[in-house]
């Protein structure tokens, strides 16, 4: 018979989590990746051998180097305007990157607030909030993306904001599920009985115990925001040319498929492999902090 | 009186993560043709898995890796799965303990009895099926058979669905009936009709019972022979009015000093003490010795189940003590 | 299920398709740059005569009456004439329109095909190499970009292996009778096999690249449904009743397994909605996608939002569907 010694040091539930996360293999391999992934886009200007809009109608569709006419000076090989494509790839990566930050961000903030108030206030804020919850749901996604930047206007800045118009939705969604479960619990009686303001209860008592659900939802959601503004991109709607994203890379390379396979697919691969490591990394966040998976 | 079912040495495995566990460890057993006999235990005593094991309902990853399961003379192990599969059902029956779970809820009770009907040929059209199957009905006492017949399982009261469950379980006429807890989920006026529905149906076909439980009063109403179970082992086994008029093991004791009795409501309650072992790390002495206020040094060699008395066995070495 | 309660479940989508609606109305109206410009930007026509077209169409009046404007003739299925086409809006979508239907449907029916059994076979096999690698694939479908992967497939199978045509729907010089507009249809109502078989051709690389990663996701929920449904009571009586395995499997285990799936997918028509902008686009496929994608370019207005409002109702009454399709499956819901 085991008896349970008790942990000496109180943990909150976060670092509970964390601690859990750590211990899965392939999510920690993922996370790695990961940062290998921001910390190439942080220091793109330092670490790129070339400008990624220096354009040499000589080097135009440039193999790359373990092919016949490739050189070491340009590994991944350049594409229809002689640009180098292991500069552009990595400048791209800052766009995505922040784009991504960027619209997680805003959203998850901005959804966790509305989701607070939604599921703590009720009432008409509830119904508000709700209705337009519904209603952004109601859109297929890239439908709505493409409508906006339609007629928005392609750019970085709009990219980010239509975006997080339809990404709050989903924290908010999750966040007010978690208050209106939150506020049934006896802390929160307890909080009201000494007078607290509904402000308070909200942000001090309630937001902490939802912050894991919404760690778990922006990771997840990251993955399909990286692929949103690379589609944009693809189809042109989204980061203009010069500035590299993946998407447009990829789109550049479309009219060269037959004689430069490097133009298109390489971005694409840089692609899957940020967004895999992601959804994996997504995967552990949320086995770590599953409460059925990981009974005391 | 015949014997209809004859278990020796069964064993079967579970792999878990502390290491493999025998939820039924060497359990032998006999039951004779319409014969009711109760399986006493508490959760964790392998009673359930011991008859899934018989039935051949046990999943991968548990196994049945040792044992001689003889139902009328022949060995259930060596017999492919569409034998096995073929028996189910038409000569041995299982009824579970919640009917709302055991009945498929996308599918009426009509077409849950007809399909067994189909299954083991006992009806040719549809039609014959369903005149069967109202019959089946009435049979166990749901009135308005016919109509009935057409209702989900959720559209049942609990104790009409519990005798639609086992109307389901008998229809294809078996000798033997494993009854799980059949009537844990009831109140006491239902479990008392349904229990009285099952001895009619024993009486009427001849029909050999088992039934599980870990009330040991409802065994000794209805059981002419009873079997005490304790992680994973058979503990004693005898004629019921026997063994509780003078039990031979000290966890059937047990169990009997822990009931609450009616004519004497201030008497204080006498629970066994202690805790059942982990049957990942059993080893091979008795596995009630560390509760047992009779316990010595000897009870750690391993103790089979011998006789204690004419038609009474027991695990225990001091059983003749207890008399 | 009766038919009030239908109705009242369809009175519930009302509000979001008003919602949707004047987010829609608001996309237009809230677009830089002048409509009355676009439209006569090749034309020589007078600062007067812009103000007349202005006029006329309504441009001049306040919002809210606009609004109720758009709404009354969205309900009519007027959305204007585009100016690009010269003919109405609705003509030219409806014309578009079945060709994104026959690559949706093709997707769908694929994606459901591979996932259903894959799915069972997982979770019959559960924790077998079967199970984890329809684990990897699922999450490789979920990470793979749309537009990258038709790429591939093209690079793949056209451009290396040439098994497939590059793009577009049909050969150069084939002509068809039109009378459904499903191509496949057609192509077999003019006794035309060959021409089926072109465009059979034609739609497998579309078809595929929208189809396998929804095939992937679908298959998960399969399992997952599936495995949970294959540990219930139910399924352990039916066996002991003497069912065979293989009836017990698809008979009294799918039946249950496949209503959350069946929400899912859904949900998941929502994505190959706005999938088929991108394949259409990558494989030149005619349909109301790329049609969409090419208006925006052009400034078409009027068409890319009739197209927009289009695909969010269409994506509403899809789900109202899945919930009453949901309702009839689970008959402990039903009322």
């Amino acid at each position: 018979m085991t008896v349970a010694v008790a942990e000496e040091r109180p943990l909150s539930p976060l670092a509970l989590g964390l601690e859990r996360f750590a211990r899965n293999g392939t999510a920690l391999a993922a996370a790695v990746v990961i940062v290998l992934f921001v910390l190439v886009a942080l220091l793109a200007p330092l670490i790129a051998p070339h400008d990624p809009a220096d354009a040499d109608l000589f080097r135009r569709l440039q193999p790359p180097v373990w092919q016949e006419g490739g050189e070491w000076a340009f590994p991944l090989g350049c594409d229809s305007l002689g640009r180098d494509i292991l500069s552009r790839l990595l400048y791209g990566a800052r766009v995505s990157l922040t784009v991504a930050a960027l619209v997680i961000g805003i959203a998850a903030v901005l959804g966790t607030l509305l989701g607070l108030a939604a599921g703590y206030l009720r009432g008409w804020a509830d119904v508000v909030i709700s209705r337009l919850v519904d209603t952004l749901l109601g859109f297929p996604y890239l439908i709505f993306a493409i409508g906006l930047m339609a007629m928005m206007g392609p750019g970085f800045h709009n990219i980010v904001l239509v975006l997080v118009y339809k990404e709050w939705v989903f924290a908010c969604r999750v966040v007010r599920g978690e208050t209106l479960a939150a506020r049934e619990q006896d802390y929160v009686e307890a909080a009201r009985a000494l007078g607290c303001g509904s402000a308070h209860i909200m942000l001090r008592e309630i937001l902490p115990n939802v912050l894991s659900p919404v760690l778990v939802v922006a990771t997840f959601r990251m993955a399909y925001v990286i692929i949103l503004e690379a589609s944009l991109s693809f189809l042109g709607l989204g980061v203009q040319p010069p500035t590299p994203s993946w998407g447009n890379m990829v789109a550049d390379g479309r009219d060269f498929l037959v004689d430069a396979w490097w133009v298109s697919t390489l971005p694409g691969l840089a692609i899957l492999t940020l967004v895999l490591a992601i959804n994996l990394a997504s995967q552990g966040l949320r086995d770590a902090f599953d409460p059925r998976l990981h009974q005391a | 009186m015949s014997v209809l079912l004859e278990v020796r040495g069964l064993r079967t495995v579970f792999p878990t993560r502390r290491g493999p566990v025998a939820a039924a460890d060497g359990v032998d057993l006999s039951i004779d043709a319409g014969e009711a006999l109760g399986v006493v235990g508490e959760s964790g005593s392998g009673k359930s898995v011991t008859f899934l094991s018989i039935l051949g309902l046990i999943r991968p990853p548990g196994r049945v890796v040792e044992g001689e399961i003889r139902f009328d003379g022949r060995d259930l192990r060596r017999l492919s799965h569409a034998e096995l599969r073929a028996l189910r059902g038409r000569e041995m029956a299982l009824a579970m303990q919640d009917a709302l779970s055991a009945l498929n809820p996308a599918f009426t009770i009509g077409q849950q009895l007809c399909e067994t009907l189909v299954a083991h040929g006992l009806a040719r059209s549809e039609r014959a099926a369903r005149t069967q199957a109202v019959a089946l009905l009435e049979k166990v006492g749901i009135p308005a058979a016919a109509e009935r017949l057409d209702d989900y399982p959720h559209q049942f009261s609990g104790g009409m669905r519990q005798r639609a469950m086992i109307a389901i379980a008998l229809a294809g006429r078996p000798r033997l009936l494993v009854a799980d807890e059949p009537t844990t989920a009831l109140d006491v006026t239902l479990r008392a009709q349904v229990l009285d529905l099952l001895d009619d149906l024993r009486r009427e076909g001849g029909l050999a019972m088992a039934l599980i439980t870990h009330d040991l009063a409802l065994v000794a109403e209805r059981c002419a022979r009873v079997m005490v179970m304790y992680a994973g082992q058979v503990v004693e086994t005898g004629p019921t009015r026997e063994v509780i008029a003078a039990p031979r093991h000290p966890y059937t004791r047990g169990l009997l000093e822990s009931l609450p009795r009616l004519e004497d409501p201030d008497r204080p309650l006498h629970p066994i003490t202690g805790q059942v072992p982990d049957l990942a790390r059993v080893d091979t002495g008795c596995r009630f010795r560390n509760r047992c206020a009779l316990a010595t040094p000897d009870c750690a060699r391993p103790v089979p189940l011998a006789p204690a008395a004419p038609g009474r066995l027991a695990r225990c070495i001091r059983a003749a003590e207890l008399a | 299920m009766t038919a009030s309660r239908v109705v009242e479940r369809l009175l519930q989508t009302l509000p979001v398709l008003f919602g949707i609606s004047v987010i829609v109305f608001l996309m237009i109206t809230l677009t830089p740059g002048d409509p009355v410009e676009i439209m006569l930007a090749d034309s020589r026509a007078t600062p007067e005569q812009a103000d007349q077209l202005r006029r006329d169409l309504g441009l001049d009046r306040p919002l809210p009456e606009r609004f109720l404007v758009f709404l009354g003739n969205a309900l009519v299925g007027d959305f204007g004439i585009s100016f690009f086409h010269r003919r109405p809006v609705i003509e030219v979508i409806l014309e578009r329109l079945p060709a994104t239907i026959e690559l949706t449907l093709a997707a769908m029916l694929l994606a459901i095909a591979i996932a259903i059994p894959l799915g069972v076979a997982a979770a019959v096999k559960r924790d077998t190499w079967l199970d984890r690698a329809l684990s990897a694939a699922s999450l490789f479908g979920v990470s793979l970009p749309g537009f990258w992967f038709g790429i591939l497939l093209i690079l793949l199978f056209s451009v290396t292996l040439g098994l497939f045509p590059v793009g577009g729907r049909t050969p150069f010089d084939l002509e068809v009778p039109r009378v459904s507009g499903f191509l496949l249809v057609d192509t077999l109502l003019a006794g035309r096999p060959d021409a089926f078989a072109a465009a059979l051709r034609h739609l497998v690389l579309p078809a595929v690249t929208l189809g396998l990663p929804t095939a992937a996701l679908l298959a998960r929920v399969v399992r997952s449904s599936m495995a949970e449904v294959l540990t219930s009571d139910y399924i352990l009586f039916a066996e002991a009743k003497g069912i065979s395995r293989r009836r017990v499997l698809w008979r009294h285990a799918l039946k249950n397994a496949l209503i959350p799936v069946v929400t899912v997918a859904a949900i998941e028509t929502g994505s190959l909605l706005g999938g088929n902008m991108i394949v259409e686009t990558v494989f030149g496929w005619p349909g109301l996608g790329r049609l969409v994608v090419e208006s925006i370019f052009a400034r078409n207005y009027p068409l890319v939002q009739a197209a927009v409002l289009l695909y969010a109702v269409t994506y509403v009454l899809l789900n109202f569907l899945a919930d009453l399709a949901y309702t009839a499956l689970n008959p402990k819901v039903r009322l």
